[in-house]
């Protein structure tokens, strides 16, 4: 099993989870980060003050993925969220030890959906 | 015939003085010739208008601090109202207006509103019932402690807070509203002209949130590490609710539904906005981009600034104030605060006390007598001595704001803390002050 971790343009989130869809891949996590890569930001100004850091809005995807899995949903998040520019973002696959369902305590492979 | 006109004006008179020095008594009939019902109406209406501006201001404030601190601002507003209200009825408004002691204090005569009822009081406002005076001025009395917490916002103690409050619209700002619109009151005997309140609520408000600012101390990270503001529409929503209740604070004090308050309301929309797009441009110009921000305290301090003058200029004055407004109040908060590193956290000096002080000296220079018989000229209308007699106001006032606000600070902080500890300040004001979250990040 493999938890699969990507971070993409905010923009690009309605199409990597149309791809992600047709790839069979349903369960995902979503959520509202902001970071920075080599990207730069934008110098913020609040009356006069200027911010120090500036990091982005980006969007985490986080999908927890049986091995037959992964290269789809690789494939899937790569050809929704790749753009060309700086700052498309990256995707981090982690080794995964156990999932649990909690409805119904099923575990392994199976769990994960 | 005319001693029978003579007859009729000193009966009338007498009259008027026997119904306006009665106890507040339901039973006793209004002078009925003398109230005017327009006067009366754009007044009390001028009076919610005003209230209007203190939740106003608290959004206003509110939206510019950190997510962890927006309820302490709002609450701060809310008991200001609360707690003021009931002072300037029991005895707050006999302080500021009662009959006059050594032209610096009212006495307690009209303490619990005695004596001020439906009957009009003729040196005040003589076509309204002097209660609708009364509470039009109540409001004044409430936003102007309001003003002064965006110097010490996120680290303050509540207690401690709603002791200063009480404490400083009594001492400071009854006596200096007495001097500048009390019958009697030194400064207006001067001839110091200020039309809504360019020295009693913005220089008063301003120095005294200096002050504050200075002996409070620095936020924790500041200025490196502050946050931006967390909520900017907000602060926009705030600043709107200003700018629409600035037109009862303005033309209002006009106490009649007149030219006056015409022209009043005229120019506190034009001040208002050539101050909001004089601060656009010099953000355009000095930071880059045109800032919301930047606008909305632009305008913010043409409001102020013109609200001394509001009844005794034309419309190219307004102009002129809404400009001079940005410029100053921009350097202000801009390069000054930044120089002298002290932390007035939403400028409350920087936009109220600057903008009072080239309001008030405005006055001095733009005042003319053919837009108010009953003000009076300034420079260019051949008058130059108004100039020295608005100096006046405004040192009076800045003097004392400062140096009693910074008393009243050592003696709240000895009797409870001022300022929040190092660990409260970080987990925020909200949580330690009120154990309330203004935002459920998980429901």
């Amino acid at each position: 099993m493999k938890y699969v971790i990507a971070i993409i343009q905010p923009d690009r989130l309605d199409d990597v989870l149309t791809r992600l869809t047709k790839n069979e891949i349903h369960l995902v996590t979503v959520s509202n980060v902001i970071g920075r890569g080599r990207q730069k930001g934008i110098a913020e100004v609040y009356r006069s003050h200027k911010e120090a850091g500036s990091l982005l809005r980006k969007v985490k995807l986080e999908i927890a993925v049986n091995d037959a899995y992964v290269q789809p949903t690789i494939e899937a998040i790569t050809a929704g969220a790749r753009t060309g520019q700086i700052g498309d973002g990256k995707i981090f696959i982690l080794d995964l030890k156990e999932c649990i369902r909690l409805r119904t305590g099923e575990t392994d492979g199976v769990a994960i959906g | 015939m005319k001693a029978l006109r003579i007859a009729f004006a000193v009966l009338a008179v007498l009259f008027l003085t026997a119904a306006a020095t009665r106890a507040q008594d339901s039973s006793v009939p209004p002078a009925a010739p003398k109230i005017d019902s327009g006067d009366t109406a754009w007044v009390l209406v001028s009076a919610g208008l005003v209230m209007f501006m203190t939740p106003g201001l608290a959004f206003f404030y509110g939206g510019l601090v950190r997510r962890k601190n927006v309820l302490s601002i709002l609450m701060q507003c809310v008991i200001i109202l609360c707690i003021i209200s009931l002072q300037w009825v029991l005895f707050g408004y006999s302080l500021a207006f009662g009959p006059d002691i050594g032209g610096l204090i009212g006495s307690l005569k009209w303490a619990g509103l005695s004596g001020v009822g439906a009957a009009p009081n003729p040196d005040y406002a003589p076509t309204i019932p002097h209660s609708a005076f009364m509470i039009f001025q109540a409001m004044f009395a409430v936003i102007t402690p309001a003003l002064i917490l965006g110097a010490f916002a996120e680290r303050m103690r509540f207690g401690a807070f709603c002791l200063f409050s009480l404490l400083w619209a009594t001492l400071i700002y009854d006596p200096v509203c007495h001097w500048v619109w009390g019958n009697g009151g030194f400064l207006k005997t001067m001839g110091v002209l200020d039309f809504a309140g360019g020295s009693v609520v913005h220089i008063n408000a301003g120095l005294s949130a200096l002050a504050a600012a200075l002996f409070l101390g620095k936020r924790q990270g500041y200025p490196h590490s502050i946050s931006p503001p967390h909520n900017l529409p907000f602060a926009v929503l705030g600043a709107g609710m200003l700018w629409f209740g600035w037109f009862g604070f303005n033309a209002g004090s006009a106490l009649g539904a007149n030219g006056i308050a015409a022209g009043a309301f005229v120019a506190t929309n034009t001040a208002g906005a050539a101050a909001g797009l004089a601060w656009a441009l010099l953000d355009w110009r000095y930071n880059g981009k045109p800032t919301l921000f930047g606008t909305i305290t632009g305008a913010v301090a043409g409001l102020a600034a013109v609200t001394p003058a509001a009844g005794y200029i034309s419309v190219v004055p307004a102009i002129a104030i809404g400009v001079a407004a940005s410029v100053f109040c921009f350097l202000g908060a801009t390069i000054i605060k930044t120089k002298l590193g002290y932390d007035d956290s939403l400028d409350a000096f920087g936009v109220h006390g600057i903008g009072g002080i080239v309001g008030t000296m405005a006055v001095g220079v733009f005042a003319s007598k053919a837009i108010n018989a009953a003000g009076n000229d300034g420079l260019l209308y051949g008058n130059p001595g108004l100039v020295l007699t608005q100096l006046a106001a405004v040192g009076a006032t800045m003097l004392f704001a400062f140096f009693g606000t910074l008393f009243l600070m050592v003696i709240v902080n000895a009797v409870t803390r001022l300022r929040v500890g190092e660990h409260e300040e970080r987990i925020g004001l909200d949580l330690t002050q009120h154990r309330e979250a203004g935002y459920t990040l998980v429901d």
